[in-house]
């Protein structure tokens, strides 16, 4: 089974959990021993692992023919992809796309982010894509969230090969409600040409089937899985009197930060020895930082700004509780990272990854209340705190890629007939 | 002859309400009234008063051969009080007939069988004075709450005077032999066990309603020919079940209050008779003895106490709870004494269960928290507000050795001045 699948982003280089889960799904399904994934993404910068799949990188390959010699092409992308794939994909070139601004090997430059020309980058993608398919062998291809729908529908139409699509988020998620037509016109077209849609969570699956129209037998749920962590015993809790509950993550509306500055102005009220922390940036952040001053509680509540890599398992091993009041979340992984370094968790109901949790705590993202009790309850009580803990580590092992990816191949088998 | 021993436990847990850590040291009253009274009204009409009414019919219509003990906790006589009076009637006439006896039991649901033996004491005397205060005649054979039981638990209800105990027939402790005998404790065998025969018991309890059952539908006839064709030996059919069996775990529209009508005309039938736990134990002779080195109760799979106090929730909690055991015993505050039976019901602790938590096992009873964990908080919040009241009826920094001979000293310092006084005034005269 040759998979060939659309990403926008692929650790180390990730902006978001998109990354991570399209990381851990193909290394999972990569366990399989039939299992050939050719993986694009627009920008690869050179260090991604790429011992259990092949990545193509988007700016690599040429939509516009430009007559240059080996010498030139091994120069320029060399160390990415050999000259002579390169002037393979240029024989797949079909269709005029001189229109689009190349550089000196006709290919394009894509900024693998998420810029103000997004829109004109997802359709850049797209003609990639269908070079792409004109090029390499494949038996389904499967797109990644909305940015890469149009090039998966594209090498759907080229090659004829069935279509899944994976949705991690859509935008209800992104805007509580206020979607972006133009947005919600990309992922309505992915899905009605999809051949099967995969979901993170049933909570996503139920936005698909409602608010996309989606018939509920063509959507199955995936849920996502956590990479084993190899280096786990270097993450500990350094010794400190006052207890940390910690906020971690973009801050922006989805993701409920005025919930958490409400539940820490309650618990602060009652409780001594408590300290609040809001990692992360985001849109709100100012507004979150006027909030606290406001509610007269800045001395025990405190902001760190973005923080990446190993500083973010550092953060959620040195706290006491992690907190995600999101108000919408497709599925959060970030819990499920809290408890591998031994954190209990505290999230909203809204959460995609509550579906598949027992160990963690399970409220309403607008239960105030009920969020300051379980704080209150963790912090005063130590067997609260261990036996979350403890179950939550074991509960969180088991919670493996590998299934997710037989999931995600019994879905393939199905979709091509098998 | 064969005689089947029909028991029935009469409990219902008390609810908490919702109380958050800022109530704490604020709100005293931790119950939710009305999931209370709707809980208890709602066994009322369904199963007590029901089931009630076609045993006295039974044991009119048999001629007083047709016999069943309750054991009914003294929190439920309590509740029945506050909410639906017309139990009590109802249990006062059963126990006119004189084919009914009552057990004695923990005044409270509780555990304290395993954690004190004084609260332990004092709750069985509580319940059986209640008792007697009520049906008019004090009890003589124990069942403990959830029949726990050990050779340890079995000495000390001894030593409160109890010599016929009813116990789990659990296979780690019987091994090859039948639960259909009298046994006795393992060291005092002047300790009769009678051992609830835990498959008869789960078959009306579990699986009258259950369709998927390969005996399904259970009828009377079926039941009564299980007994007979048990080995002529075994004589003692211990059922001992959760008294809502009949109304409530199995609906009214299920046959249950038919199938109970139907038994007493098989059994005579096949020279089965219906015998009370004190008229089985003074007839019968103890054939072996019977050993439990570990509590076990009739819970679950394992027979054991993990129900309760398996998990670090539990433990925690049960710890806190049963240290405050010698302060509360010192106060006089009848509001705390209350509380203090309230909160030791098995409930609280069976809700704060991890063991199925995963696997979604379904129970008997509905459990009102989401999670353990939200058990647990909600449990922990209340003890430690009532913690905090029972604190402050003493400083905190005196043992409680020493309070208690400071007490005794201004008691004895209350009586001398009375004394002093009526003196005075007969001198003044």
């Amino acid at each position: 089974m040759k998979a060939l699948m659309f990403g926008w982003e692929f650790p180390p280089h990730i902006l978001g959990g998109l990354g991570t889960a399209s990381y851990g799904l193909t290394k999972g399904m990569s366990l399989q021993p039939d299992m050939e994934i050719t993986f694009v993404i627009p920008k690869p910068w050179g260090d991604e692992d790429q011992s259990f799949l092949r990545i193509i990188g988007a700016n690599q390959i040429p939509v516009v023919w430009k007559d240059v010699n080996w010498d030139h092409v091994n120069s320029r992308i060399g160390n990415f992809m050999s000259p002579d794939d390169y002037y393979h994909f240029r024989n797949n070139i079909k269709y005029d796309f001189r229109r689009i601004g190349t550089d000196d090997l006709g290919c394009i430059n894509f900024s693998g982010r998420y810029p103000e020309n997004l829109l004109e980058e997802i359709s850049n993608y797209e003609a990639v894509a269908s070079v792409i398919a004109h090029a390499i062998q494949f038996d389904v291809i499967h797109a990644h969230d909305w940015l890469t729908y149009p090039a998966g529908r594209f090498a759907k139409q080229i090659s004829g090969k069935p279509m899944v699509i994976h949705v991690h988020a859509t935008d209800y998620d992104r805007s509580r409600g206020q979607v972006n037509p133009d947005v919600y016109r990309i992922e309505k077209e992915g899905m009605d040409a999809a051949d099967h849609i995969m979901t993170v969570s049933n909570l996503t699956r139920r936005t698909v089937i409602e608010k996309y129209h989606q018939h509920p037998d063509k959507v199955t749920t995936v849920h996502n899985a956590v990479e084993p962590m190899a280096n786990v015993e270097e993450f500990t809790k350094s010794e400190r009197n006052d207890k940390v509950i910690t906020f971690l993550g973009r801050i922006t509306m989805q993701k409920g930060p005025e919930y958490f500055v409400e539940v820490a102005t309650r618990v602060l009220q009652h409780t001594k020895g408590v300290r609040f922390v809001m990692a992360g940036s985001g849109d709100m952040m100012n507004k979150m930082i006027r909030l606290v001053a406001q509610k007269g509680i800045a001395d025990k509540f405190h902001f760190t700004g973005f923080l990446k890599g190993r500083q973010v398992y550092e953060m959620l091993a040195e706290s006491d509780v992690y907190m995600m009041p999101s108000v919408s979340e497709p599925f959060g992984i970030s819990p499920l990272e809290a408890m591998q370094v031994g954190t209990p968790s505290i999230i909203s109901k809204q959460s995609g990854c509550a579906e598949i949790l027992n160990h963690v705590i399970k409220t309403d993202y607008w239960d105030i209340d009920a969020m300051a009790d379980y704080i209150h309850a963790i912090v005063k009580y130590p067997a609260m705190y261990n036996s979350l803990r403890e179950n939550g580590l074991a509960e969180v092992n088991n919670i493996k890629w590998e299934y997710a990816g037989q999931k995600v191949r019994r879905i393939y088998d199905m979709v091509c007939g098998r | 002859m064969k005689t089947i021993n029909f028991c029935f436990r009469v409990h219902q847990r008390p609810n908490l309400k919702r109380y958050r850590f800022f109530e704490i040291g604020n709100d005293h009253y931790y119950y939710d009234d009305y999931a209370n009274e709707s809980a208890i009204r709602y066994a009322s009409d369904n199963c007590y008063l029901e089931a009630n009414r076609i045993l006295l019919d039974m044991i009119r219509s048999s001629n007083g051969n047709f016999k069943v003990s309750f054991s009914i906790s003294g929190l439920a006589l309590e509740q029945f009080e506050q909410y639906a009076p017309e139990v009590i009637d109802s249990f006062k006439e059963l126990a006119k007939t004189g084919s009914v006896e009552f057990l004695a039991t923990p005044y409270g649901h509780s555990l304290a069988a395993l954690y004190n033996e004084d609260e332990f004491a004092l709750q069985v005397n509580m319940q059986a004075n209640k008792i007697k205060e009520l049906f008019g005649k004090k009890p003589t054979t124990f069942a403990n709450s959830a029949l726990l039981y050990s050779d340890e638990i079995g000495n000390t209800i001894a030593s409160l005077g109890y010599k016929n105990i009813i116990v789990e027939g659990a296979k780690h402790i019987l091994g090859w032999k039948s639960p259909n005998y009298l046994y006795s404790h393992a060291y005092n065998n002047k300790i009769k066990l009678l051992v609830r025969n835990n498959k008869l018991s789960d078959d009306i309890n579990y699986r009258f309603s259950n369709w998927s059952w390969d005996q399904y539908p259970l009828t009377a006839e079926k039941f009564i020919g299980w007994i007979k064709d048990a080995p002529e030996a075994e004589n003692i059919f211990t059922v001992f079940m959760g008294y809502e069996a009949l109304g409530i775990l199995n609906h009214k529209d299920s046959g249950i209050f038919e199938f109970f009508k139907a038994l007493p005309f098989y059994a005579i039938e096949q020279n089965i008779g219906f015998e009370l736990p004190s008229e089985i134990c003074k007839k019968n002779k103890p054939v072996d003895t019977l050993s439990a080195l570990y509590p076990m109760s009739w819970t679950d799979e394992e027979k054991d106490v993990s129900a309760w106090c398996g998990n670090e929730l539990q433990n925690e909690a049960l710890t806190k709870l049963y240290n405050l055991t010698e302060r509360v015993h010192l106060c006089s505050d009848p509001m705390i004494k209350v509380d203090w039976q309230l909160l030791q019901d098995t409930a609280h602790f069976f809700f704060m269960n991890t063991k199925h938590y995963s696997d979604g096992m379904i129970y008997a009873q509905k459990i009102p928290y989401e999670s353990p964990y939200e058990a647990f908080t909600n449990y922990m919040n209340v003890l430690s507000d009532f913690i905090e009241r029972v604190n402050a009826q003493y400083p905190t920094d005196i043992e409680s050795e020493e309070l208690n001979a400071l007490l005794k000293t201004i008691r004895n310092q209350e009586e001398l001045i009375k004394k002093l006084e009526t003196k005075k005034k007969a001198a003044k005269k």
